[in-house]
This record gives C-alpha cells, sequence and structure tokens, in this order.
C-alpha cells in the first residue's frame, strides 16, 4: 500500500462514515441535475413548440373555447376541434402584408370502436403549409395522398400500419420526430382527406357546431407576414376586417406558458439554491465532526512526518472523491429519476416537455460533478484549515 | 545527537494566581547515540511535554532543540516534517494505531510516508520480536492496549529512525512483553546506535538505562547515581 492510497483506505474501510458522506453529496448533485434537467427540458419544448409553429399570427375562430382549445392541442396533446367557413382563408390571403396564409382542419377521434386511438387528426394544405409540411418532409418526401396519414411520435401506429379513425382505414406512411409537444400526439392527413374523416364523423354523430353553407371548413389559419411589414398592424387589421374570427399572435399565445415556466424556473433554482447552502452546511458540519473524531489519527500522520499541506492533502484527496463519488451518484439517481417518466412529468406539468440533446445532457451532468466537488472542496478545505490549527501534541494527549 | 538547550514551555491562564505556568522549565539535555536515557517523574512533571518538544511536535516558548547541527523549531513546517519522518521515530503514551490500516499496514507506514515501498520483512521481523506477527492483518480495533502498544514500538523501530523517543512503551505491557520491548529498545541503541529517550514510571525500565533523569515541576534533574549499565536478559532472538 503506498500512502497515496490512504484516503481510499480510510473510505473504504469506513464504510458507515463513508455512505453518510456520500449520501450527503448525492442529495445535492440529485437536486441540481434533476432540477436544471426539467427546467431545461421545459425550456427545450417551449424553443421546439415556437420553431415548430413558425408562424406569425395564427387565426382561430372568435368562439371563447377555441383558442384554449388550440394552446392544449398544442401544449398538453389534448384533442380538440373548432370549425370556421374556408372563405376565411381567402380573406385573409386578401389582407396587405400576408405573405402566406395555410389552413388546417382540426378532428377529434373517439376512443370507441370505429377508431383505433383518441388522437388529435390535423388536414394540412400540403401546397401552402409552412407548418407541418417541412416537418413531415424530414421524414416523409412524398405527397401526401388519398387515405394516407403521418403520426407523431408518440402515436402507437407504426408505418405501413392501418390506422382505423370514423371506420375510416387510413395508410401510415411515416412517423415524426419528435417535438415535446402536443403535436407528437397526432396524426397529420391532407385536406382532402380530411373531408373524408369529417364526413365520416357526422355520419358517427359528431357535429361540427357550425352554421355553414359549404361543407369546408377549415380550424385555423397560419400567417406569415411579409418582411418589412409590421406584424402587429397585420394582426389588427385581420381582427378589424375579417369577421367571426380571432387573430392572435403567435409570440403572444405562448407569453403565459413563458411566464409560467419562468415562474417554474425561478421555484426550481430556489429550490436548488436552498438544497444546496443545506447541503453545504451539513457538508460542513459532517467535515468538522469527522475530523473532531479523528484528531488523534491526524496527530498520528503528523507525528509519523506527514506535513501540514500533507495533511491538507490528505483530507481534500478524501472530500475530493467522496464528493465525486457522491456526484456521480447523484446525476445517477436524478437520471434514473427524470429519463424514464418524462410522460409522466409532462402530463402533470401541462407543459410542452422535449429532453435536451445528449451534448446539453452531458454539460448539465459536468457542470453538477463541477458544483458539487466544489461544494465538497469548500467544506473540505474548511475542514483542514481547522485541523492544521490544532497541535498534534496536544491531540495525542487528548483521552490519556 | 539530539540536544534540547535551555527548553521551556509555558502555558498562560486565566485563573489562579499567576497568569502563567511552566510545563517545562529550562531544560538543557543532550540523547546520543547508542545511549538509552531514562526519563521518570511523577504525572504532570512535564515529561510528555518535554518528549513532544524533542520530537518537533511542540514548538517550545523558549529554547532550542537541535537535531545533529539543525535548529528544529527554525525549520518550515514542511522540512520539519522530513526530518522527523526520516530520523525520529515516536512511541506515544496514548493510542496511535490509524484505525482504517492493519497491524502491518500501521508498521510500514512511516517508511511509505517517506515515498518508499516499505520493507514487510522487516516490518515482520519487528511484530514477531514483539510477539504480535500473527495479528499483522488485523485492524487496530481487534487489538488489546497492549497489543497496539507493541505495534507502535515496532513502527518506531521498523522505520530507521536515528532517534527514538518512547512514552511510557511499557505501560500496558505484563512483565514478558515489558522485558522484551525493553530488550528492543535497548538493542536498537546498542546495535544501531540509535539514540533512545525512554520515559517511564516502571522499575523494570531502570535496569536498562545509561543515564537517568527526572523531572518534577517541569524542571530537569540529574539522577545518575541511581543509573545502571545494562543487565537485562538477552531474549534469544534475532531483530
Amino acid at each position: 500500500m503506498g500512502a497515496s492510497r490512504l484516503p481510499f483506505k480510510n473510505l473504504l474501510r469506513k464504510p458507515g462514515r463513508t455512505a453518510a458522506l456520500l449520501l450527503l453529496t448525492a442529495l445535492l448533485a440529485a437536486a441540481v441535475f434533476g432540477g436544471s434537467l426539467v427546467i431545461g427540458s421545459l425550456r427545450s419544448g417551449l424553443d421546439s413548440l415556437e420553431a415548430r409553429l413558425g408562424a406569425d399570427i395564427i387565426v382561430l375562430p372568435s368562439s371563447a373555447e377555441s383558442k384554449v382549445s388550440f394552446k392544449n392541442i398544442l401544449l398538453q396533446g389534448t384533442t380538440g376541434a373548432f370549425y370556421m367557413d374556408a372563405s376565411v382563408l381567402d380573406q385573409v390571403r386578401a389582407a396587405q402584408g400576408v405573405e402566406i396564409a395555410a389552413p388546417q382542419t382540426f378532428l377529434a377521434s373517439l376512443k370507441a370502436d370505429c377508431c383505433a386511438v383518441k388522437v388529435q387528426i390535423i388536414g394540412i394544405d400540403p401546397e401552402t403549409d409552412f407548418i407541418v409540411k417541412p416537418w413531415i418532409d424530414e421524414s416523409y418526401s412524398h405527397e401526401l395522398g388519398d387515405m394516407e396519414v403521418v403520426v407523431g411520435c408518440n402515436v402507437t401506429a407504426g408505418v405501413g400500419e392501418t390506422l382505423k379513425i370514423y371506420d375510416q382505414h387510413t395508410h401510415v406512411v411515416a412517423r415524426l420526430a419528435e417535438t415535446g409537444t402536443g403535436l407528437d400526439t397526432a396524426v397529420y392527413c391532407s385536406l382532402d382527406t380530411m373531408k373524408k374523416l369529417l364526413a365520416a364523423a357526422e355520419a358517427k354523430g359528431v357535429t361540427h357546431q357550425i352554421s355553414s353553407d359549404t361543407d369546408d371548413l377549415i380550424s385555423a389559419v397560419y400567417v406569415k407576414v411579409k418582411d418589412g411589414w409590421d406584424v402587429g398592424l397585420v394582426n389588427t387589421w385581420l381582427n378589424g376586417h375579417v369577421r367571426k374570427v380571432t387573430a392572435v399572435r403567435a409570440r403572444s399565445m405562448f407569453t403565459d406558458v413563458s411566464d409560467s415556466l419562468a415562474g417554474i424556473s425561478r421555484a426550481v433554482t430556489g429550490l436548488i439554491g436552498a438544497v444546496w447552502a443545506l447541503a453545504l452546511i451539513v457538508l460542513l458540519i459532517a467535515f468538522a465532526m469527522m475530523i473532531h473524531e479523528r484528531r488523534r489519527e491526524f496527530a498520528v500522520l503528523r507525528l509519523l512526518g506527514v506535513s501540514r499541506r500533507g495533511l491538507r492533502a490528505e483530507i481534500l484527496a478524501e472530500t475530493g472523491l467522496c464528493s465525486l463519488a457522491g456526484a456521480l451518484l447523484g446525476v445517477g439517481i436524478a437520471a434514473a429519476g427524470v429519463f424514464p417518466f418524462t410522460t409522466l412529468i409532462e402530463t402533470r406539468l401541462g407543459l410542452p416537455y422535449l429532453t435536451p440533446s445528449a451534448v446539453t445532457v452531458l454539460r448539465l451532468a459536468s457542470v453538477t460533478l463541477l458544483a458539487t466537488l466544489l461544494v465538497g472542496g469548500v467544506a473540505g478545505a474548511w475542514a483542514a484549515a481547522r485541523l492544521s490549527r490544532v497541535d498534534p501534541g496536544v491531540a495525542l494527549r487528548e483521552g490519556e | 545527537m539530539l540536544k534540547a538547550e535551555s527548553l521551556s514551555m509555558r502555558y498562560f491562564r486565566k485563573t489562579g494566581k499567576a497568569n502563567h505556568f511552566f510545563a517545562v522549565h529550562d531544560v538543557s539535555l543532550e540523547l546520543r547515540p547508542g545511549e538509552v536515557t531514562l526519563l521518570t517523574g511523577r504525572s504532570g512533571s512535564g515529561k510528555t511535554t518535554l518528549l513532544h518538544m524533542l520530537a518537533g511536535l511542540l514548538t517550545p516558548t523558549e529554547g532550542k532543540v537541535w537535531l545533529g547541527g539543525t535548529d528544529l523549531y527554525v525549520l518550515p513546517d514542511k522540512a520539519l516534517s522530513r526530518l522527523r519522518r526520516e530520523k525520529i521515530g515516536v512511541i506515544p503514551q496514548s493510542r496511535s494505531a490509524i484505525d482504517t490500516l492493519t497491524v502491518l499496514e500501521n508498521v510500514l507506514l512511516p517508511a511509505q510516508l517517506n515515498g518508499e515501498k516499505g520493507d514487510e520483512q522487516t516490518a515482520m521481523r519487528w511484530l514477531e520480536a514483539l510477539g504480535i506477527a500473527n495479528l499483522k492483518d488485523a485492524r487496530p480495533a481487534e487489538l488489546s492496549g497492549g497489543e497496539l502498544r507493541r505495534m507502535a514500538i515496532a513502527r518506531a523501530l521498523a522505520g530507521g529512525a536515528e532517534v527514538i523517543l518512547a512514552d511510557e512503551p511499557t505501560g500496558d505491557l505484563d512483565d514478558e512483553n515489558t522485558a522484551a520491548a525493553l530488550t528492543l529498545l535497548r538493542r536498537a541503541a546498542e546495535e544501531d546506535g540509535k539514540a533512545v529517550l525512554l520515559v517511564t514510571h516502571d522499575n523494570e525500565a531502570l535496569r536498562f538505562g545509561n543515564r537517568r533523569f527526572r523531572m518534577d515541576g517541569g524542571r530537569l534533574y540529574s539522577d545518575e547515581q541511581n543509573a545502571r549499565r545494562f543487565d537485562a536478559p538477552e531474549l534469544g532472538k534475532e531483530c
């Protein structure tokens, strides 16, 4: 055994003491990593949703429920449907400053004999759609044909399978990449297919709650404003000139979500800070107790010729090893507690939730490791500084 | 070899008539190679304090300690620690084992702190001579007070120090082990040329010293007329 292995021996041969210190540091690391991971995932989810929407303005039916329902479809993956006359699309397109206006039609399937799964069905116009189409293009490069559907990543239907919706058989031609939003639980088809599904739904007794002389229904119009045009002005014009609709700026639609996310972020950060402060205090006490308990042992090392600096290095090596192992354990615990339960967390929070990239997760884990080592190091250095003031001669005579 | 020059250790206190007292007062003493120097005295007379100052563990309030030509207490901590590691072996009065190491690892520790591997065979010979070789893999918590004391003796002798400072090394030992331990310390002086200071209350130990001193009230008195030459029985063990 070399002298440099003394810290290992001390840790391994005092398992109770080591386990207690390890648990403390693991708690600290788990709080930091777990909290950061959840916050990061929420932030990623919201960013992903904002990026996926890509529209400046969204035009919805003016009913009070449509905006809430629309947000719930996007954020929580709940199902919903609301309609307006398709002529709205022409009025929007006619507005000055509008570069593109792309319609979507919604339909909620039933969890009944007629339908394989209860999902949100979204009909898009492949010609004009700039919201879903580019996303679909990442997975499926062909035009969506008659009764062909593309499914979000959380829909349990594989490519090539048949999906029964209102007794109509649709064919799954692609699965989309994850967004961490409600869009992951939706099924996408062309507007022509949607018309057939709407008719089938009506035949099953699902009413569309709209008095229209046409069967041409849409649920939302996504608007992209021309470069140089003021989005606010176009939005105001649409609200003033197109009847029975509400035009909403896409960014403002998620302001409250963003605000609540900021609130959660602050709360979690505060919690992490409190856990940190508590862990630091507890670690300081734990290390102080450990040092007190081992005063004689350290005095013996001094007697055998270990310098004050050497003793400090010994203590720091022990606390460092303990902190590192505790940090790794804590990161592992947090990972095991967060990654398998992302769906549950997403459902509970009711917010878009997308696990950050592997690089970001690794960066978070590294920061956690460093932060935990820092706290362990501070506590260890403080304990070592206290010890170096103890006279070995006096410590050796204690308890004689 | 190791020389104390007008060494004093003064402690300050708030209670009592005087605001300070001397645990050791104006002590001069030389430990010579090849000799066992005995130090006796009542409890609280300053023996252990003097030993700690000689070991470089306790900075005296007055006086100097020389090892060879080096004044211990002008050295920075690193150099003093190194000197203690290489040249001074201490057998403290109290329990001095590292609990997380085995008996053998404890004995090898001084050499390893010195950056050496440590001679396991030599360490085992000392453990055998002291009758605890069978406990080499035991942890200190499994040992009796006497066995721990013998382990500390083995550690001091196995380290190759020039000066051995032993503080009541036979305190927990029975007669047989007391004789064995004292013989080993005597041999360390006689055969290896070490300078040995033996702080003791044990009458048996008085037979093993070349010179004898007594401490009383922090002062050192020569007790040369009572010192005897070596006449301890041979143990028949080579160390």
